[in-house]
């Protein structure tokens, strides 16, 4: 008789069990998807190998260019604002930092921001919509661009040789030990999450305005300000509005500035300083903000094309 | 017999009117394509100077350093010269890049003519009695005029800011005319350029390499990242080799011109010298289109 009707509460109780187990088995393990999403990425550049090749070799080259800027402007002038620190060798570390930022921006988001726009003008979101997946995970990660990450190494390059140098140089008193290591990668990823949290939000825009195929060009224009030491906008009224602007609004000067200092360590200064600490506040908020805009923007989409 | 030639006239006068109207369609349906993005033009337009600014205070922080302590000059601000250019010299540089960049800048030329060709697009110019040529240079020079329409506000409202780091003025007259007509000429040139390279599509499927690889050099040797100037002449005299090429007519040239760096019988040389890139150019470029019309097997329906 209990064999075969068992108490209804147990029936219940098991169940709700196996709906767990279901909803466990659904709700996918990001770490997994990621990394799938990563090799298939590499599968793909590989079966284009020369296309890869030459992809690696022009973002090379374009950081080529850039270095010989500076080695031009450093043939005419002894650094960069009188008074900052920014020497060659310290400039170059602040270089070094800006490619490998750079380079983790590419390799990870470039590529899927601009197809983030791409599936809202054609209104291939819904499927991603309706994927049980986190869609913010879902559309920021598919692509992985492999060929960007060179750049990356070649920054690194040019940090060791930088710091090299400036340990050889018995004028100047920098304190390098190995564990500094660690406080840059750490600054390194907080100035990535901050730089991810624009883009997403620059790629929001494009459902409510549309069209928005000139996201790079945009990216370009507005990361312009990240490039530089932030001192060389402390001097009149609007390079203080501007330095206001890309440290409290968007934050992007202290994502190049906090983990260059860290090593640079431009006029001896200690890069412990509130702005050191603002970094890691600026990480958290512009995460948040950004999971909020496109959350938003998200609300407003409206299917196309159907 | 005269009324033979006068009917022949005819018919040629209606074969130039019918060619001038499709032309002059071509003409009207790209200026209203582009009046379709006005906002994002006006938008587009003041985030051009986005980088000019970085420019102005890095150089500011650069001619800080090298002026002697304390001092400056008439403009207010830090003297002395790199290569000859003032602190204002250097800023008005960029601002005058910024306008030829304007007129020579052919954005998605290239990519467009490469994706053409390998979509299969392209029968439909070996179809039509229409030039391939000819109808993309009248669709720029349509998108160019509505450009130079909406960005004249802004770019006079930049240049009236930063009217006071043109130390010397406006230029005197024949200067001014060597300007426009460069410009005009960097147009021709940047036009024609990128169409040759669109056109190697023809050979190789793939050019986003080639482009990216022209987009780079464009950057650096045009002049567009500093004035050419600034090259090294030794050990390697890199700057003779940039100053022989044609990329410095598209950013460098006209700006020298404004600002008096390049004068007298140079400054009609360069006219000169870019007037001779630009027919090489069209000639190079009707001869890959032929020879590239003659290979082409098309591909897609």
């Amino acid at each position: 008789m209990s064999a075969t009707h068992p108490p209804r509460r147990e029936d219940s109780a098991s169940e709700s069990s196996t709906l767990e187990s279901l909803q466990a088995r659904l709700s996918p393990s990001y770490l997994h998807v990621f990394l799938t999403f990563a090799r298939n990425s590499l599968v793909r550049d590989m079966s284009f190998r020369m296309n890869f090749i030459l992809q690696c070799c022009a973002t090379m080259s374009w950081a080529a260019m850039n270095f010989g800027l500076f080695k031009i402007i450093y043939r005419h002038t002894e650094s960069i604002g009188r008074g900052t620190g920014w020497f060659e060798d310290e400039f170059f570390i602040f270089l070094g930092t800006i490619w490998i930022i750079n380079s983790f921006i590419q390799t990870f988001f470039m590529a899927n921001a601009e197809e983030f726009s791409e599936l809202i003008r054609t209104g291939n979101l819904d499927f991603a919509l309706l994927k049980p997946i986190d869609t913010q995970f879902l559309i920021s990660f598919p692509r992985v661009n492999w060929a960007q990450l060179p750049n990356g190494v070649l920054g690194a390059i040019l940090i060791l040789v930088s710091l090299n140098n400036l340990a050889a140089d018995p004028d100047r008193t920098i304190y390098i030990s190995i564990w500094n290591i660690f406080p840059f990668m750490f600054y390194v990823m907080c100035g990535v999450l901050v730089m991810y949290s624009v883009m997403i939000v620059l790629a929001s825009t494009s459902i409510w305005l549309g069209r928005n195929q000139n996201l790079y060009t945009f990216w370009f224009y507005v990361t312009n300000f990240y490039r530089y030491p932030m001192e060389i906008y402390q001097r009149n009224g609007i390079g203080m509005a501007l330095w206001a602007t890309f440290t409290f609004v968007v934050p992007i000067l202290v994502v190049s500035n906090v983990p260059a200092r860290v090593l640079a360590q431009p006029m001896g200064r200690s890069w412990m300083n509130w702005e050191a600490g603002y970094a890691v506040l600026a990480a958290v908020g512009s995460l948040v903000a950004s999971r909020y805009v496109f959350n938003l923007a998200l609300k407003s989409y409206r299917s196309a094309s159907s | 017999m005269r009324f033979l030639r006068l009917k022949r006239l005819g018919k040629w006068v209606r074969a130039v009117i019918s060619d001038a109207r499709t032309w002059w369609t071509f003409f009207k349906i790209s200026i209203n394509e582009r009046l379709v993005y006005r906002g994002d033009f006006m938008i587009g337009t003041l985030m051009r100077f986005l980088p000019t600014l970085t420019q102005i205070f890095l150089w500011w922080a650069i001619y800080d350093v090298i002026s002697t302590a304390g001092s400056a000059d008439s403009s207010g601000g830090p003297d002395g010269q790199i290569a000859g250019y003032r602190y204002g010299d250097m800023v008005a540089y960029y601002l005058m890049v910024t306008i030829s960049r304007a007129f020579s800048s052919m954005p998605g030329l290239t990519s467009g003519i490469a994706n053409q060709i390998r979509s299969g697009e392209v029968k439909k110019f070996l179809i039509q009695p229409v030039d391939m040529q000819g109808c993309l240079l009248m669709q720029r020079i349509a998108h160019k005029l509505v450009y130079y329409l909406i960005a004249a506000l802004p770019f006079a409202f930049v240049f009236y800011l930063c009217g006071a780091f043109f130390i010397d003025g406006w230029p005197v007259a024949d200067k001014l005319l060597v300007f426009f007509m460069s410009l005009v000429l960097s147009f021709a040139l940047g036009f024609y350029l990128e169409c040759t390279i669109g056109l190697i599509g023809f050979w190789f499927l793939e050019v986003t390499s080639l482009t990216f690889i022209y987009m780079l050099m464009n950057f650096l040797l045009s002049g567009h990242m500093f004035p050419l100037e600034l090259l090294p002449e030794g050990p390697v005299n890199i700057r003779a080799v940039v100053e022989f090429l044609p990329f410095k007519y598209l950013a460098y040239f006209p700006a020298a011109v404004f600002l008096g760096k390049v004068e007298g019988a140079a400054m009609y040389q360069g006219l000169v010298v870019e007037l001779i890139w630009v027919v090489f150019f069209i000639v190079v470029s009707r001869v890959l289109w032929f020879r590239g019309v003659k290979r082409y097997s098309g591909f897609g329906g």
